[in-house]
């Protein structure tokens, strides 16, 4: 075992702030699901006792009669403002005492670094290049995140719980979003502290070892099926796509018609805003993971070979 | 009939009076546009509503949407990192050069001589990295209080803009250096452009279309086949001049549509179950 190759990751400077990150994201979501789980006792007390729920101010905020409902900007907003930027501020401050910004030696092409890792907010793109081709993990899949991130609240057809944190009211869309965040933060974790020279994979414990060579040979599908030619290929991967998309489809309609709140959400929403749901969820939280998995498992490249593009 | 002269005591006592309540003054009622003379609650917001720093803010909230709990005020710090990021990076500028000759050994430079340019330098770095940190959890937040709903859905893909530019300044910025570490995440990062669909050389559709390493994508964004001196100005027109522009905008529509959506969403009252309606639209 030899854990200074990965405190040699852990304490590059430009790493520290996925401590930070892990940190910051593990603090917060307690922090939120506590106030959602707060909520959801609330919810459940006023729907046994409707003569409570008619009086109730309905947060889980303290309130007595007589408060105020509003206060003013300045000084109440103003002085938590100021209050935050001297937190931050200092807060930086001493971060930047403390760590130096890295620098290497000059930039040249004829010395390749090995490994090249882009920054880690970008790392994850990189990680998925082992999956997928690059027109696919570097291009498609950027924007197929951004486009379903934009679309996000046009697919969510539900008016309950906006504006205060719960659970139980929203679980297919914290569930949706909660499993995109996942993976990507995984696939940063991966890319930071997993691989190595060449993008192989070590262990933490494990030392870069600059001359593996990797003998594992990797297959595609139609071949594992002892299908050849080129339309024969092009033809199996095709069914394979259609075939894991419906049934990711229904395993996750399913899921997200399993309780009565979720059937009555289901009654609301459109057909075109839940198949858009569907397209998403079935290739972006379903699809990517299933193909890493094939890859890291099965060592499948390939599931769908056309003379223009493979998947 | 010809005025009195004022004595030289009654000119003291005008200007005593002045410094006694500056509110009161011609100077200080042009700049603030308020008559600061009564304590009251409508006075303090006034004070608010008609400044352009403070405007942003209504006078009054709700009371619960000051506690940190609810928005964790990671959009305001997020704003608050920036506005850092401008300071520090216009700061920067006055050292560096774009120049393959020059940018490492501006970077020397801070380093070594400049007064407090190691700390310019690493207050910059870290506080980029913290905004996209802040910024996430911004996002997070808002998912878990549903606040991108009706009528919020437009500020919501306002913010995911924020969220890309963000990231691309981080990344922009990376290069600036000119060293390793820059050269090859940007080789690496732009070698995907490559294989963009259509428009790469490399990608799907790409060769059918006519595209080459000398004419594609890629090349639009380096100003060249590979990462040089014209990728590096290109590089820098972008982290300094072309993405901050266009933050700035979004953020002032980010910000506007906090105001004109009613203000910041909650904390708001619980609905219950049994009162969603369930009409379909
Ligand atoms: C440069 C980045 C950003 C800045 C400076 C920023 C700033 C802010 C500020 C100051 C607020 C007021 C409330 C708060 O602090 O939470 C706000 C609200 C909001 N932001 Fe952002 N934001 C940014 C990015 C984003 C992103 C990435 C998203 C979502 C993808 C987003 C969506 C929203 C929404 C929907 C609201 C309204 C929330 C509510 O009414 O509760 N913003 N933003």
């Amino acid at each position: 075992m030899d854990f200074s190759q990965i405190w040699e990751i852990l304490s590059a400077a430009d790493n520290v702030p996925i401590v930070g990150l892990l940190a910051g994201v593990g603090f917060f979501v307690w922090y939120g699901l506590r106030q959602g789980r707060e909520m959801d006792r609330l919810a459940v007390r006023l729907a046994a006792e409707p003569e409570l729920a008619k009086t109730h101010h309905r947060k889980t905020q303290p309130y007595e009669e007589g408060w105020e409902r509003e206060v003013q900007v300045w000084p109440h907003l103003l002085k938590i403002e100021f209050l935050a930027a001297m937190i931050v501020t200092v807060l930086l401050l001493v971060w930047s005492l403390a760590l130096n910004a890295p620098l290497e030696e000059p930039a040249n092409p004829n010395q390749t670094m090995n490994p090249a890792k882009a920054p880690w907010y970008f790392v994850g793109l990189q990680e998925l290049l082992v999956y997928f081709d690059p027109w696919f993990a570097g291009v498609v899949l950027p924007l197929l995140i951004l486009a379903g991130l934009m679309l996000f609240p046009y697919l969510d057809a539900s008016p309950l719980g906006t504006g205060y944190y719960t659970i139980r009211q929203r679980k297919v869309v914290l569930v949706s979003f909660g499993a995109g965040f996942s993976i990507w933060l995984a696939a940063i974790f991966v890319g930071t502290f997993i691989r190595g020279p060449g993008w192989m994979w070590f262990w933490p414990g494990e030392t870069w070892d600059h001359t593996r060579v990797v003998f594992e040979k990797t297959r595609n599908l139609p071949e594992m099926l002892g299908i050849h030619g080129a339309a024969g290929e092009a033809l199996v991967g095709l069914v394979t796509v259609v075939l894991f998309y419906a049934s990711a489809g229904w395993a996750i309609h399913k899921l997200v018609t399993r309780t009565e709140l979720d059937r009555r959400i289901y009654a609301r929403t459109t057909s075109l805003q839940y198949l858009t749901f569907q397209f998403f969820a079935i290739t972006l939280l379903v699809g990517v993971p299933v193909k890493i998995l094939l890859r890291l498992a099965f060592r499948i490249k390939y599931v769908w070979i056309t003379p223009w593009f493979n998947l | 009939m010809e005025p009195e002269p004022k004595s030289p005591k009654q000119a003291i006592e005008e200007v005593k009076a002045g410094l006694r309540a500056p509110q009161r003054t011609q100077l200080w009622k042009s700049i603030f546009r308020v008559k600061h003379t009564r304590n009251d609650t409508r006075t303090r917001a006034l004070a608010v509503v008609s400044n352009v720093f403070l405007h942003l803010h209504p006078g009054r909230v709700n009371r619960d949407a000051v506690r940190y709990s609810y928005t964790w005020g990671m959009g305001g710090i997020s704003a608050y990192l920036f506005l850092v990021l401008l300071f520090t990076g216009a700061l920067l500028m006055f050292y560096y050069h774009p120049t393959k000759v020059q940018a490492y050994r501006d970077i020397l430079y801070l380093e070594q001589d400049v007064p407090f340019g190691r700390l310019l330098r690493n207050m910059h770095r870290w506080g980029a990295h913290l905004m996209v940190i802040t910024v996430w959890l911004h996002m997070l937040r808002v998912v878990l209080t549903g606040a991108y709903k009706k009528p919020r859905e437009f500020n919501w893909c306002v913010g995911v803009a924020l969220l890309v530019l963000t990231l691309l300044l981080s990344f922009t910025g990376y290069l600036l250096p000119d060293d390793q570490l820059g050269f090859w995440a940007v080789t690496v990062g732009t070698n995907m452009a490559r294989a963009t669909p259509l428009v790469g050389h490399e990608g799907p559709f790409g060769p059918q279309l006519g595209m080459t390493p000398f004419n594609d994508l890629r090349f639009g964004l380096l100003g060249g086949s590979v990462v040089d001196s014209n990728a590096l100005l290109r590089a820098y027109v972008w982290h300094c001049i072309g993405i901050p522009l266009v933050v700035l905008l979004l953020m002032g529509v980010h910000f506007w549509r906090v105001r004109k959506d009613g203000g910041i969403s909650g904390p708001a009252p619980l609905v219950l179950d049994g009162e969603m309606k369930d009409e379909v639209r």
